[in-house]
């Protein structure tokens, strides 16, 4: 009985949970929780907390954004493109170059920010349908070589002194556009103590009352402008997924011959996802490296280990799924990313570990003596290290264990309508009737 | 694609000289005469016309110069025993494979070489030997994807909020039209069940269930029986004939001697990549070659 | 009149496959080119409306024979290295891009061992020191070394003697030790992560690669850290201006203008690479294994039923294939000094360059394809002067690309593994 009660209970909150927007707010509170808590531990005051809070939001956002992007391409046409990374490299170098001040080096056009930001998208699309449109044919293992190939032809190129009047080269595109929160917020949008603008004044002086300094605030404006992309990209790939252009790409993953035989041309629709995705992803590229707060163009940036960041991401929320896309993308950036040098932090100052052994030998010889402060200190120094071991073993064990991944809801139906049992148009049982058409 | 290629193809027919000997293998694969001709004999009505059709793997001939109609309205049977080019056959129709050498007209029209989508959308529509199923779509999902000219296959349509009504629109029609093939084939109590979850032959209904979807006329199934249990044999057999009455027209490969026989009013019997007889079933079945052929390919 | 036949046929391969062609095309051009530069005849400028373009150009035969050499040893280095990575794509059916790593492990074990050998004072020392470790006599020689700094690779190259002339025993121990423990690595990878997942595709494979990578490179960096470090010695060095010798030694010929020198090193390099791959070249031709290998790579169901165990075969794949990975690693530091947790994974997209030139599954292809990929990259600086040499490493990607585009079995397609 009292069971059957607690189910009672409980059922109400499930049926909550079944909605895809109650998942994703709820997974966004716990991790602002955690790491207001991890702020509380170390101290911060209230524009420290913020910082904290807003720097896990951003970089769970934009990797929402290049997630949901891949999420098209692998997850739905299971197009298998490694190559994220150059993509996400043209969007913030095109950007850069368009909308960059015409008198910083290296000069840029001086283009109004929407249109280089279009421009960006559109380069990233050109480049992924030019370079990848033979390569779409290819078996999928192939599809990854060639485009994590092409990754690095794209980075190179960007590096390379030749080319460094034009791009910086090795030291990275420094003119960068200026930030759109800054435009809303100050007179002058170069200078963040410049006189703020009607607007400025009002965040500034909200912001203010809670003690968050200028700098923060701005900040914490751009990322809640990321975050609205990030929800529109979510509800624009969420039509295109579950439509019938979503369902002809889900049967080109499973049986492209089927789907062919059944006259689709399915290359069309591979070239358009694989279009869809690498726009998305210059997108991305912009949001997150050509303007907001740290924002820094450098060929370094864009090596392939940030392509397999997103893919581990993506894999923990589960391809083939949007929200999972979002999900994991958050999942990865907090918990993977920003929390362990935060952990770190906070135990070095709980148990005052000083120890800094030059490396794993001399931590591990104390440790035969008992001694295991060494090795405490040498382990929490190299957590960065650690943190990479761990994605690696991490992503064997979701393959192996896991490789439909938190919602491995590839079985997400696609279809502009509920394609549910109550849907059928049943003549005898009116009841049933035109039920169901949640749009 | 397919134009462009032909185009490139007759150039290159043009730029041999006469009495210059190609090496095997580069020769035209269709002298323009040739083509020309075919096309002006085959009737404007005839559904399916395959002429010297010939199909080679690597140093295998797997077809060899096979050639014979489809009426408007039958149904006929492809047999031939284990090897004799049947399935190669139905996949150099269907554009799988390109065919070595031969074409094939479907309403007059040549459609050698197209790709398979292309052929699919004239309405010459196949079935697989092996159900190719999508598997983790739901049944109903299946049904659906099949209709061709849907609005929702454009990105912007199925995005855009204000073009996006008609989407929804069509998707409901198509969703009943759904609803009553499935009906129709008594898949309906399975719709919401990811097809995966079929047996084999619930799975050979499904296939025949989205091939109908895609509003063709002349169907190619490549072996529908096999693996079904005798009852919904019958019951895909009854669609069959419930479908000719309509104006589908049949091509089927079979193994099932009785089968053909007993449902078919004209046999097309295939034996070492060539047709060896065709004609009504009682004539395929007084024909001593044929039994010989089956009983040495039994052997 | 008689070549009609030939052009005819070119040109209708070409209408077939304009990719091709065009590729070919500047294939050719640039040969001519490179024919004509080295001739020294110069034609041009052609001017376009944005840039001018000359044709052949003065690039002195040495220097072209160093770029040349060059691009043998790094070929020989890439050859040895895809070796592996072509017998467990063919026969595991899967892209590993841990392979790099791979070599990584081995390069940093096996000079981990030189080091240890030779900073100790050779072999002898070292037996010594074991013995007296053992019995409690004598003194140890390790006493008066900084063995930590010597396992951990921190100790100056020199102090370490890194140098095949002053220690060659101890370089041939690292080597041995390089591909022993590379084959063991690979062994237990494949124990724990791949073996689990045998039925899997080869995407899930891919990603667990990935995975794999991740694992091995930066457990690499939290033993060794993740500083680039030069670990060989080149004082003492045997070596010899090669370009300078035979304009001395040809009466006719006019000084060399630029030095082409080999050391040591680089034709110890050559060397082993060429005697392992004859070793395996042996191996498979006089064992069943080779022929079980081809089967599997072949079809490996059809493998499994007509008996062959595929486990066992599995395993001296990763062996053989790990084995001469290791090698290459320890080989291409011997080389070129430099070592650091990245080596591998940089030089992954050349061996998967090698190997889709080769033609998956082909032994042969793969050391063609190798020596091709480091003779491109090497030799495109012939072109790629100035700033521009940055590209040396795209040249190479984009011919790959080309590759898979327009021959996916690769140039030396239809050459089998054994």
């Amino acid at each position: 009985m009292s069971e059957s009660t607690a189910r009672d209970a409980l059922d109400p909150l499930r049926a909550l949970f079944a909605h895809d927007a109650a998942k994703v707010t709820a997974m966004f509170l716990a991790i602002w929780a955690l790491f207001y808590a991890f702020g509380t531990v170390l101290g911060y005051g209230n524009n420290g907390l913020l910082a904290l809070v807003r720097r896990v939001t951003f970089l769970a956002a934009v990797y929402g954004i290049v997630v949901l992007a891949l999420n098209i391409q692998w997850g739905y046409a299971g197009l298998f493109n490694i190559g994220v990374a150059g993509f996400m490299a043209v969007g913030a170098y095109t950007v850069s170059m368009l909308s960059g001040s015409p008198t910083g080096v290296p000069p840029g056009l001086g283009l109004p920010l929407p249109i280089g930001i279009l421009g960006g998208m559109l380069a990233a699309t050109v480049v992924g349908l030019v370079a990848a449109l033979p390569a779409l044919r290819l078996k999928a293992d192939y599809l990854a070589i060639v485009t994590v190939a092409l990754s690095e032809i794209i980075r190179i190129t960007y590096n390379t002194p030749a080319f460094a009047n034009i791009t910086g080269g090795a030291s990275g595109f420094d003119n960068l556009p200026t930030s759109p929160a800054n435009a809303l917020l100050l007179s002058d949008p170069s200078s963040t103590i410049s006189e703020p603008t009607a607007v400025g004044e009002a965040v500034f002086s909200l912001f203010a009352q809670f003690g968050i300094q200028r700098f923060t605030a701005i900040n914490t404006v751009y990322t809640v402008g990321v975050l609205v992309v990030l929800l529109v990209v979510y509800l624009v790939l969420e039509r295109a997924g579950k439509s019938p252009f979503g369902r002809v790409l889900k049967a080109v993953r499973e049986d492209e011959t089927a789907a062919q035989s059944l006259g689709k041309d399915t290359q069309n629709f591979k070239v358009r996802a694989f279009a869809l995705g690498c726009g998305l992803m210059g997108l991305a590229g912009i949001l997150w490296f050509a303007m907001g707060p740290r924002a820094s163009v450098t060929p370094v940036t864009f090596r392939p280990n940030i392509t397999f960041y997103i893919f581990i991401a993506l894999i923990i929320g589960g391809a083939g799924s949007n929200t999972g896309s979002v999900l994991g993308g958050a999942l990865f950036a907090s918990l993977l990313f920003e929390a362990p040098p935060v952990v770190r932090n906070i135990v070095t100052d709980a148990f005052d570990v000083s120890a800094d052994p030059s490396n794993l030998i001399e931590a591990l010889v104390p440790v035969a003596g008992g001694d295991l402060v060494p090795l405490a200190g040498f382990l929490l120094n190299n957590i960065d290290t650690l943190r990479f071991i761990g994605m690696g073993v991490l992503l064997v064990v979701l393959v192996q264990r896991r490789p439909d991944g938190l919602l491995g809801a590839r079985k997400e139906t696609a279809a502009g309508v509920s394609l549910a049992a109550n849907t059928r148009p049943d003549r005898s049982d009116a009841a049933g009737n035109g039920g169901g058409d949640g749009e | 694609m397919a134009t462009v290629s032909d185009a490139g193809d007759d150039i290159a027919d043009a730029a041999v000289p006469e009495g210059v000997d190609l090496p095997e293998g580069l020769e035209p694969e269709s002298a323009d005469s040739d083509v020309e001709e075919g096309a002006k004999e085959v009737p404007r009505g005839l559904p399916l016309r395959v002429k010297g059709l010939r199909k080679e793997f690597g140093g295998i001939t797997a077809v060899d110069g096979a050639s014979f109609d489809v009426e408007e309205g039958s149904l006929t049977g492809l047999i031939g025993p284990n090897g004799a080019g049947k399935s190669t056959t139905f996949n150099c129709i269907t554009g799988v494979h390109e065919p070595t050498a031969g074409d094939v007209f479907f309403r007059g029209e040549e459609i050698t070489g197209l790709a398979p989508h292309e052929i699919t959308r004239r309405g010459l529509v196949r079935t697989f030997q092996i159900a190719r199923q999508l598997d983790e779509m739901t049944v109903l999902e299946n049904v659906m994807l099949a209709p061709g000219g849907q609005r929702g296959e454009s990105i912007a349509r199925s995005v855009v909020p204000g073009l996006r009504g008609g989407v929804v629109e069509q998707e409901r029609e198509l969703r009943e039209e759904a609803w009553e093939t499935l009906e129709f084939f008594e898949l309906d109590h399975l719709a919401t069940e990811y097809a995966g979850n079929l047996s084999g032959g619930q799975r050979k209904l499904l296939e025949l269930a989205r091939a109908l979807m895609t509003d063709p006329e002349v169907l190619l199934l490549d072996e529908p029986f096999a693996g079904v249990n005798p009852t919904l044999e019958e019951k895909l057999l009854d669609r069959i004939h419930d479908l000719r009455e309509q104006g589908l027209t049949f091509l089927l490969v079979e193994h099932d001697m009785d089968l053909i026989m007993e449902n078919c009013e004209h046999v097309i019997v295939m034996h070492q990549g060539r047709v060896l007889d065709e004609g009504p079933p009682e004539q395929i079945q007084d024909n001593e070659e044929v039994v010989e052929a089956y009983l040495g390919g039994e052997v | 009149m008689e070549a009609n036949p030939a052009v005819e046929r070119g040109l209708r391969a070409a209408r077939r496959s304009p990719g091709a062609a065009v590729v070919w095309a500047v294939a050719a051009v640039l040969f001519l080119d490179l024919l004509a530069k080295l001739a020294g005849v110069s034609l041009g400028p052609f001017s376009t409306p944005w840039f001018a373009l000359w044709f052949g150009g003065d690039v002195p035969l040495s220097q072209f024979a160093g770029f040349a050499w060059d691009g043998v040893v790094i070929g020989a280095v890439i050859g040895l290295a895809s070796i592996g990575l072509s017998l467990t794509y063919s026969i595991l059916n899967f892209a590993n891009f841990a392979h790099g790593d791979y070599l990584t492990a081995g390069a940093f074990s096996g000079w981990a061992a030189t080091y240890v050998i030779a900073g100790i004072g050779g072999l002898l020392a070292l037996a010594e020191t074991f013995v007296n470790a053992l019995t409690g006599l004598g003194q140890s020689r390790a006493g008066d070394v900084d063995l930590v700094s010597l396992v951990l690779l921190r100790t100056p190259p020199l102090d370490a003697g890194a140098n095949i002339w002053l220690s060659p025993l101890a370089i041939v121990v690292g080597l041995a030790v390089a591909v022993a423990v590379t084959a063991g690595v690979a062994l237990a990878l494949d124990r724990v992560v791949y073996r689990p997942m045998r039925d899997a595709d080869g995407i899930s494979l891919l990603i667990a690669s990935i995975g794999v990578a991740f694992t091995l490179r930066y457990l690499v960096a939290f033993v060794f850290g993740n500083s680039r470090r030069i670990v060989t010695s080149t004082e003492q060095l045997p070596s010899l201006d090669v370009a300078g010798a035979v304009t001395s030694a040809v009466p006719f010929l006019a000084p060399a203008r630029s030095s082409v020198v080999v050391d040591l090193h680089e034709v110890t390099l050559v060397v082993v690479a060429a005697l392992l791959m004859f070793g395996l070249h042996v191996l498979l031709q006089r064992t069943k294994l080779g022929k079980a290998m081809r089967a599997m790579a072949d079809n490996r169901a059809l493998a499994q039923v007509t008996g062959i165990p595929t486990e066992r075969v599995i395993r001296s794949t990763w062996l053989i294939g790990a084995g001469m990975t290791g090698a290459a690693g320890y080989l291409l530091v011997l080389s070129q000094g430099g070592l650091g947790f990245q080596t591998g994974w940089l030089l992954l997209l050349l061996i998967f360059a090698a190997v889709i030139m080769g033609g998956i599954g082909s032994i042969y292809g793969a050391i063609a394809g190798g020596l091709v990929i480091g003779l491109a990259s090497r030799v495109s600086l012939v072109w790629l002067q100035g700033d521009l040499s940055s590209f040396a490493r795209p040249t190479a990607f984009a011919l790959m690309i080309l590759i898979l585009l327009f021959r996916p079995s690769g140039i030396f397609g239809g050459v089998k593994t054994a």
